[in-house]
């Protein structure tokens, strides 16, 4: 484990953060204190369970503590779940299945987060020509989905959660649906445009060899973080 | 762009069933078109019949229908004999049975009638009508189904008349109709003396509040209606009118349905998509502008086809024999209109549900659950 912190602003605080589910039975997050810093690659990882995916969905908005406060940027979220904003222009997610929409090219679905945005068709293009070019899917972007390799889908989402030039990546497992070549293959993508980009990222993992190539791991157990 | 895309895809994705979604709302439209047209136009030939060469209709104040209206002889010669009035003819309107057809409609005329006097006669002439006190002329069709010439007798209720006169006009009712003199149609109908309706035409427009005036004065029993007043106050019309448009309308919300069901089946069929696109950023309203979008083109599809089903199946009611001349085929700009803008709320309402549904799914719990 190590922690050599990229830069010191913060972007990403988590404080005193409690989840729990099925009318609080069941409690996957136990007052959980998270940061990140701008530049920083983090690596979450735990048993199965722990709440490393829960916590991520937090940092990004995508879901809301029963307690405590996440701030992205320094401003606190404002708790309704669906901080759309927020998913908009700060934050991508990756997840371990691609959650690519197998009736659109592969560049549709790269453009989706654009077209939500609202970012205009020229830039979206330009965007998408840059990053396809970086992840080495030029040659596929007319392709459907189900065209595509596993790694090649993997990437594609990569791209997807980059369109909109986030400064901060949320993956949740990215590499774990992957055969074991093509696992580093797109994790050294990922960190490779990850530095190029200047984005922090936030990585769950059950991989402890990927974690070590990250500047610093966290690790969960039973909803809290005891490594960090 | 590929906002459109979104929409198609899912469209295209399940074929069959947006075109049950299609195919829910053409029906409807055609069925509410096909009814509204038929009866506007049969209303619209009613109203002719009344509004032939006049301005007014007198008849009976608070009758239910104008079969029960008794106008009598004396006031309609009373009328007509004003400086105001140019003319006033009288009308009894009656129903009689023939075998093979227990409804014909029978008009009661004298020979200076508009009608009478404006048809095309292809047998016998208007001075036949004129000299011979029981001789009827028939319209087109109805000598046709009556098989009828001129010189023959045609069984009438319980009576023999002779035929004088074949007319053509292009007047459904008229067309079906027979025209008897006044005189015999006052007899057959045991109405001596009275007519159902007076059509009056007056000299000078102007005078037309001073002529309904003076008939509310000096008929205190009778009322005189302007031809679109009448048309418009008339409780038949507007039952007609009323039972068309309600058809229609349920035919659009049995479509309204198909058009949920195809969206609601949409939404619930792709939840993960729709929350694939969430956790990219599409917000609430861009959810529900997906669904929209797609339940707007099956209801503007829906409508395309409907409006040609609907003008295909009054073209073709047309040209069956049976129905010629009952049927005017001209559809009105603003019935197209309702029947498209109804169409168009339907697939909204059709798609508020879906759309409220799809906007609550909550991202992280759809793709957690997948």
């Amino acid at each position: 484990m190590s922690y050599r912190p990229a830069s010191k602003i913060e972007v990403l605080r988590a404080e005193g953060v409690w989840k729990t589910y099925d009318q609080q039975t069941v409690t996957v997050l136990n007052g959980v204190d998270f940061h990140a810093a701008a530049g920083e690659t983090i690596a979450l990882c735990g048993p199965s369970g722990c709440g490393k995916s829960t916590l991520l969905h937090l940092l990004g908005g995508l879901d809301q503590p029963d307690h405590g406060s996440v701030f992205v940027n320094g401003v606190e979220l404002p708790g309704n779940g669906d901080d759309l904003r927020l998913l908009r222009h700060e934050v991508g997610f990756i997840f371990q299945l691609h959650h690519l929409i197998p009736d659109l090219s592969l560049a549709e679905n790269c453009l989706i987060p654009t077209v939500a945005a609202g970012v205009s068709r020229i830039e979206a293009r330009k965007r998408l020509d840059h990053l396809a070019e970086k992840t080495g899917l030029s040659h596929r972007l007319n392709h459907r989905i189900q065209k595509l390799s596993g790694g090649e889908r993997q990437r594609t989402a990569l791209c997807r959660a980059l369109m909109n030039q986030p400064r901060i990546l949320l993956a949740d497992e990215p590499t774990g649906a992957l055969d074991e070549r093509t696992r580093g293959q797109v994790f050294q993508l990922l960190l490779d445009l990850v530095a190029t980009e200047g984005v922090t990222l936030v990585m769950a993992t059950h991989d402890r060899a990927l974690a070590e190539l990250c500047q610093r791991t966290v690790v969960m157990k039973d909803g809290k973080v005891y490594e960090s | 762009m590929l906002f459109l895309k979104l929409i198609l895809t899912n469209l295209l994705r399940h074929r069959v069933r947006t075109l049950i979604g299609i195919a829910g709302i053409a029906f409807s439209v055609a069925a509410m078109l096909t009814v509204v047209t038929i009866l506007q136009g049969a209303i619209g030939m009613f109203e002719r019949i009344l509004s032939n060469d006049s301005e007014f209709i007198v008849f009976e104040r608070n009758v239910s229908d104008l079969f029960f209206s008794n106008v009598p002889g004396d006031a309609v010669t009373q009328i007509a004999s004003w400086d105001m009035v140019a003319h006033a003819r009288p009308v009894l309107f009656g129903i009689v049975s023939s075998a093979d057809h227990p409804i014909i409609t029978c008009f009661g005329v004298s020979a200076a009638d508009a009608r009478i006097h404006d048809a095309v006669w292809l047998a016998g002439t208007r001075d036949d009508f004129a000299k011979n006190p029981r001789g009827v002329a028939l319209g087109e069709r109805a000598a046709e189904f009556l098989h009828a010439k001129i010189g023959s007798e045609v069984p009438i209720g319980r009576e023999m008349f002779p035929v004088v006169g074949i007319l053509k006009t292009a007047n459904g009712f008229e067309d079906g109709g027979v025209f008897m003199p006044l005189a015999a149609a006052q007899q057959f109908f045991h109405k001596e003396g009275v007519s159902s309706v007076a059509t009056v035409k007056l000299k000078n427009k102007e005078d037309k509040a001073a002529f309904k005036h003076a008939v509310e004065e000096k008929y205190p029993n009778l009322i005189a209606l302007e031809n679109e007043e009448f048309s418009r106050s008339y409780s038949q019309f507007k039952i007609l009118k009323a039972t068309a448009w309600a058809v229609g309308f349920c035919g659009l919300i049995l479509g309204g349905l198909g058009v949920a069901n195809t969206m609601i089946m949409s939404v619930f069929t792709r939840i993960r998509e729709i929350a694939i696109l969430r956790v990219n950023g599409f917000s609430g309203g861009q959810i529900a502008g997906i669904i929209f979008g797609e339940s707007a083109l099956v209801s503007a599809a829906g409508a395309l086809a409907g409006l040609l089903i609907g003008s295909g199946v009054i073209a073709a009611l047309q040209l069956v024999p049976m129905l010629h001349g009952y049927i005017d085929g001209h559809i009105q700009p603003v019935v197209v209109l309702a029947v498209v803008a109804l169409a168009g709320l339907t697939g909204i309402a059709g798609a508020l549900y879906p759309a409220i549904y799809a906007i609550r799914i909550r991202a992280v719990e759809a793709l957690r659950f997948e």
